[in-house]
């Protein structure tokens, strides 16, 4: 039988053991379904989730909502949007019981005295010009400013397919205002003209992240099998799908065979009622889902499957690491 | 240690084997003191699952507060041994 200590060595084994027991059980909330930007290619808004619920406006219910939902054996709030940063007394109703994650377009600043460590991811669609045209501003111009090294915040690099080539003059800018970056691609869900994938660009773009996380590992927090998972669709001879999604709202889920997925994941609509599907909209192609925590995951619920060689075991330990330091299970 | 509990350690090995259909191994030989999350690798999803498939051979329900207790096939037929003498 193999073993994990079979398979690797004693530095990975330590590695190993330093993220075997985390036993993340993440959910996802809809903080508010209101948004200081609308962005062509959200999912969001473009497949309608903000109108399939009226976001409950009494904060006393937000906190009992919380309360049950670390009964439910919750110990990792991701919390999203609309823009959760509106609702600053709703993200602290989470804050305040469990380990916390903000997604935010970081136009308004989480106040650090406040939050002084709850981690921030902020979005980042491509470099200036790919922003205007998606979101309709810089945003970096404000983000960057609002964040610069700040410690618990990091940029989601959404790179779009007008970014081949170009990936590091944002990779650098990151860098130069003191932050982190974990990298993404664009799903393109209002079919935008020119910003959905080729096939050749998807191994163009691999290629690229990989080198930037070669030349930039202290600023890029990704891993090489993460960036062949998200590029490729493919772990292990099997394809990204709906049978194979990780990041289904447990409650609805009746798939058969069911597949490896997250322990009671749900995502909740902001009414704290409604139950979304997954983590990205039910609109989109899941064949074509280009979500990055949904692949992570992918990989992350299926240790035993990499656990067919010591190449393998080290890919799956490298995407846990990454996915342990995005959300501040272990350090930077 | 009791008959009972060495019986159930090649049960519960015979249950973990089949279930996460691991190769090279029988019953007989899986060892008894292997942390299953360090060494066989298995996570929470995989523990929930063999946990139901010992509550219905074994008709005792496996708490998930538990499941940290639960590192080694030995300590699961403790488990299981104290549970079923204590009529829990």
């Amino acid at each position: 039988m193999k073993t994990v200590s079979s398979l690797l060595d004693s530095h990975w084994y330590e590695r190993y053991k330093k993220i075997s027991r985390l036993n993340i059980r993440s959910s996802i909330y809809d903080v508010t379904d209101r948004c200081n930007l609308r962005c062509k290619g959200c999912f969001f808004f473009s497949s309608g989730e903000h109108t399939v619920a009226s976001e409950e406006k009494d904060i006393t219910k937000w906190h009992a909502f919380v309360e049950k939902e670390m009964a439910r054996g919750v110990n990792l709030a991701i919390l999203i949007g609309g823009e959760p940063t509106l609702c600053l007394d709703r993200i602290e109703a989470f804050y305040k019981r469990l380990p916390t994650f903000c997604a935010t377009n970081g136009q308004i600043k989480v106040p650090r005295d406040r939050f002084p460590d709850m981690m921030v991811g902020i979005s980042l669609w491509g470099d200036t010009e790919d922003e205007v045209t998606l979101r309709g501003k810089d945003t970096f111009k404000i983000s960057s400013a609002n964040y610069a090294g700040d410690p618990h915040a990091y940029y989601l690099y959404t790179i779009t397919p007008k970014q081949l080539g170009k990936i590091e003059k944002m990779i650098k800018r990151i860098a130069d205002v003191g932050l982190k970056v974990h990298l993404q691609l664009l799903s393109n869900d209002e079919s935008v003209d020119g910003f959905s994938w080729q096939p050749a660009e998807l191994v163009a773009v691999r290629a690229e992240m990989d080198a930037m996380l070669d030349a930039y590992p202290r600023t890029v927090i990704s891993s090489k099998y993460y960036h062949q998972i998200i590029t490729s669709g493919e772990m292990l001879g099997r394809r990204f799908g709906w049978m194979e999604c990780p990041s289904v709202t447990d409650a609805i889920d009746k798939r058969e065979p069911q597949p490896k997925r997250l322990t009671n994941f749900i995502r909740w609509a902001s009414d704290l009622k409604t139950m979304h599907r997954c983590c990205t909209s039910e609109t989109r192609d899941c064949s074509t889902c280009k979500d990055g925590a949904a692949h992570m995951s992918w990989v992350m619920v299926n240790k035993r499957a990499h656990m067919q060689s010591a190449a393998d075991l080290q890919n799956w330990i490298e995407v846990y690491e990454m996915f342990a330091k995005l959300y501040q299970f272990i350090p930077w | 240690m009791s008959n009972d509990i060495l019986q159930n350690i090649t049960r519960i090995a015979e249950i973990i084997i089949n279930t996460l259909k691991l190769e090279d191994v029988t019953p007989q030989t899986f060892d008894a003191d292997l942390d299953l999350v360090d060494e066989v690798g298995i996570d929470s999803m995989d523990l929930a699952t063999i946990a139901l498939v010992l509550r219905d051979e074994y008709g005792i329900r496996i708490d998930e507060d538990d499941y940290p207790k639960l590192t080694t096939v030995r300590r699961i037929a403790e488990y299981i041994h104290t549970k079923l003498t204590s009529g829990k």
